[in-house]
């Protein structure tokens, strides 16, 4: 079977009409939004694509990392420091840096599946390698050290260097969504796939029939840090800043979880569906906080949305829609 | 859909303790090619032990574990399965969030990985053991008999030389023992795959089994035809006891 | 080495000892919670810091003293604690991790920006008389307020200890603690102990909140650092262990005093991980934890 055959096998056709639509609408919509629109858009692709690739590891192999913006935050100051340092351009420096955060996952994970570390074990050891790497990074001149690390502003369009405004940023994180969407259906209808989401319901009823269960998870979490190091890459050159405290906080590492829990953890729309939820809810928030003159409002509204959400819809907003409307994926 | 023949298996000696407590000691025997033996044995005997040192679950602390002559003690499960051992669990595994259908299709990709002849194959499977007709449902919806199956389902697809099934009678009322037990007559006389079964159903015992070795703290006290253990007196006393317990 | 490194170094074990019990009692609440439940508080040091401000608020504008005014908060968190796992937490029980992750991380977010909203993002403390106090025990010098508040948590911890060894209900929950499925075997009034065990795990916090503000004061900020902290207390020391929970806290309260002494303090957390990184992979279970199966 041919690889297009392979990834739409089973998909019903008004399902593929409906996605060729919506990305046909995706690649002229730069014409039409005006630069608020555009923001807005380019962030709920950002977190649709570093949800994806969360969900990787979490959704599909089962394995909760809290700690992933250490492959962002390292894939980011590689490049960011490359290009700053040497003028390594990025597409370059993407090479230095997928290397070293899937080397970092590979290591985290190493030690965690040898170590038979599980849930909230597991999640901790990820959580303390970020922390780790971020107060390492607060000490470190050459990338800035706490001070930051910033890179020079410029809007001329330059796709060799990355450098331009956001149009540019949004169809590369476009490309990047939509070539992690392809990748997650194509990972999730192979082999290796089942292998995960058998080794996420009982690992060790999986290694009875054969699931190499340790190089699968560590497969898992390699691939799942490489596709978030691209992420801070992107992140690092749309901002042209790096902080130690923001690129490794805690607080990103649960930015990247929470669109694949909202939306629906395992599924394929589910990161995407989460990340447009977020994204509008964020915005609305934004908006309706400027009613009121109190800080931490629009922190309250979202906390809120989120504990609706958990209580009413714990599995996820999409596997909701897609029961009610009749276009959900078939359940595995 | 089982690959070919059966293997023979032999346990020489094999004894597991744990933080000091001896929960198997010194048993050997064997199970020659394309035969049926059970094991038997009170509660808390130590039957399970000996199959987790069979699949590789745990690594026996004495003696060996060899299946057609090359041994497997020592290997991990995944390896174990590799060389040709099926098991089922007796506190049933399902993938609890999957399909009937593909629990088994993960069993069936470990010797075909193409995904749609494992599918295939799996859909194969559950139409012998009746489960067709639920292939889409999840399998945390399944009653307790048609997750029994659904075990023996999964642990078949693997396309084992070697059949170990941990009571999967238990909880079957009389006509699906019967069932399942035509099942593995069936299976086992087309196929020549080997089986070594622990069970408590006397009946299934008697109607499958062409040896029966029993254990009883951790050591094996006797072994023979069904016949033959039913009149062994070291093996009534141990029953004789439990029921006064 | 000298004379004077030297009593600059236990200078800093004193005081990590005595801002460790002070942890000790914080990451208590978080141990018994876990035990009982199996739910991982992801709000605990947002818990902490909302103790920390009634605290402040009590000095501020009622003119009591948080040593006066712990009882209260204690009373306040173990009513608020209970009726919050009655309430929002109860269904949760036994769900997959990360919906509790994603619950109790609402909860911190709503918890953590009412502080922002009521108190602002500045940071707010406490000016006792008796700061500047100090005792001298030959030639080392302890600051009164943490000394006091070091004290206090003991006292705390040993009439938490008479409560889970004495009182029908404490040994109730410490059965539960010990022996998760043991105690819904037993048929023990899960709900109620569950309710009971959050109460208790709650007014622990908020009394480690109200003796913390004594000793630094509060940003909403701090909130995520904390429940960082009794995280990597209650693992070193032993999830589900009392001893563990006071032990761990030591530990990490003199190893931060220590690497904020030889090395930089703002590379003592930096510490605190690299001992939470071995001790997971050592020592899974935590110094005090016992060896699961």
């Amino acid at each position: 079977m041919s690889l297009l055959h392979r990834l739409t096998d089973g998909v019903p056709l008004r399902a593929l009409w409906g996605l060729g639509l919506l990305l046909a609408a995706l690649l002229v919509a730069p014409a039409f939004l005006g630069k608020y629109g555009l923001s807005v858009l380019i962030l709920v692709l950002y977190f649709a694509y570093v949800g994806q690739a969360w969900n990787i590891m979490m959704g599909f192999a089962g394995q909760l990392s809290l700690g992933h913006a250490l492959y962002a935050g390292l894939g980011g100051y590689i490049a960011a420091g490359l290009f700053f340092h040497y003028g390594v351009g990025p597409w370059l420096g993407l090479f230095a840096a997928v290397a070293a955060a899937a080397a970092a996952g590979a290591v985290v994970g190493y030690l965690g599946f040898r170590f038979s570390l599980a849930g909230v074990y597991f999640a901790l050891l990820t959580i303390a390698f970020s922390e780790f790497t971020r107060i390492a990074f607060d000490h470190w001149g050459w990338v800035g050290g706490s001070g930051g690390l910033f890179l020079k502003v410029d809007a001329t369009a330059d796709w060799l260097n990355l450098r331009g405004g956001p149009v540019l940023f949004y169809y590369v994180i476009l490309a990047l969504a939509v070539g992690a969407f392809i990748l997650c259906r194509a990972l999730l209808e192979s082999r290796l796939g089942r292998y995960w989401l058998a080794i996420r319901e009982d690992a060790e009823a999986a290694q009875a029939v054969g699931v190499p269960v340790f190089r699968c998870k560590m497969i898992a979490v390699v691939i799942s840090a490489a596709l978030t190091a691209v992420a801070g890459v992107w992140n690092a050159f749309y901002y042209n800043n790096l902080f130690p405290e923001t690129a490794f906080a805690m607080g990103r590492s649960i930015e990247f979880t929470l669109a694949p829990i909202i939306g629906g953890l395992g599924t394929l729309f589910g990161p995407i569906v989460g990340a447009v939820v977020l994204t509008g809810l964020g915005e609305i928030f934004t908006d309706l906080s400027e009613l009121f003159h109190i800080s931490g409002i629009k922190q309250i509204f979202y906390g809120l949305a989120l504990l609706i959400i958990v209580m009413y819809r714990p599995a996820g907003v999409w596997p909701w829609i897609a029961d009610r409307f009749g276009f959900g994926e078939k359940r595995r | 859909m089982s690959g070919g023949s059966g293997a023979r298996l032999e346990l020489a000696g094999i004894g597991k303790n744990f933080r000091g407590l001896r929960a198997v000691h010194d048993v050997s025997f064997s199970v020659p090619a394309g035969a049926i033996h059970a094991l038997i044995g009170p509660n808390g005997a130590g039957k399970t032990t000996i199959f987790n040192m069979i699949a590789g679950v745990y690594r026996p602390d004495a003696g060996t574990v060899s299946l057609d002559g090359r041994q497997i003690s020592g290997l991990r499960p995944d390896l174990v399965c590799d060389a040709g051992v099926g098991r089922t669990f007796q506190i049933v595994k399902p993938f609890k969030g999957l399909s009937v259908l593909e629990n088994v299709t993960v069993g069936a990709l470990h010797r075909r990985p193409a995904l749609g002849d494992a599918r295939a194959a799996a859909a194969d499977i559950l139409e012998r053991l009746g489960l067709h007709d639920r292939r889409h449902q999840a399998a945390e919806s399944l009653t307790l008999p048609d997750r029994k199956r659904l075990e023996v389902a999964r642990a078949l697809a693997t396309e084992p030389k070697l059949l170990l099934l941990d009571e999967v009678m238990a909880g079957l009322r009389p006509t699906e023992v019967d069932v399942m037990v035509a099942f593995l007559r069936d299976l086992n006389v087309r196929t020549g795959l080997t089986i070594l079964l622990i069970e408590h159903v006397m009946r299934a015992v008697m109607a499958l089994a062409a040896e029966v070795v029993v254990v009883s703290y951790g050591e094996k006290i006797a072994q023979g035809t069904p016949a033959e253990i039913a009149r062994n007196q070291a093996v009534l006393d141990v029953y004789l006891g439990e029921e006064e317990a | 080495m000298t004379a004077d490194f030297l009593l600059s170094l236990a200078q800093a074990i004193t005081k990590g000892l005595l801002t460790g019990m002070v942890y000790g009692l914080m990451a208590l609440g978080l141990s018994v919670i876990f035990g009982v439940m199996r739910v991982v508080n992801f709000a605990h040091g947002e818990l902490m810091v909302v103790g920390m401000y009634l605290a402040w608020m009590g000095f501020e504008y009622l003119q009591v003293s948080p040593m006066l005014s712990l009882p209260v908060i204690a009373a306040v968190f173990f009513v608020a604690g209970y009726a919050l796992q009655r309430t929002v937490i109860s269904p949760f029980i036994g769900r997959p991790e990360h919906q509790q992750f994603l619950l109790l991380l609402a909860i911190a977010i709503l918890l953590v920006n009412a502080c922002l909203a009521i108190a602002g993002p500045d940071s707010r403390g406490v000016q006792l008389e008796s700061q500047f106090d100090s005792y001298e025990l030959g030639p080392l010098v302890f600051d009164a307020v943490r000394l006091h508040a070091a004290l206090t948590a003991v006292v705390i911890a040993a009439l938490l200890w008479l409560f889970f060894t004495r009182t029908r209900i404490g040994k109730s929950i410490r059965a539960a603690a010990d022996n998760h499925m043991g105690a819904l075997v037993v048929g023990l009034d899960v709900r109620r102990l569950y309710a009971f065990t959050f109460g208790v795990g709650a007014a622990c916090v908020g009394a480690a909140g109200a003796l913390m503000i004594t000793i630094i004061p509060v940003t909403p900020f701090l909130a995520a650092e904390y429940t960082l902290l009794a995280f990597v207390i209650v693992i070193v020391g032993g999830l589900g262990s009392m001893t563990g929970a006071l032990l761990g806290g030591l530990l990490i309260g003199v190893s931060e005093a220590v690497a904020g002494l030889l090395l930089q303090p703002s590379l003592k957390s930096m510490v605190s991980f690299g001992i939470l990184i071995l001790v997971l992979l050592l020592r899974p279970q935590g110094l005090m934890g016992k060896r699961g199966q």
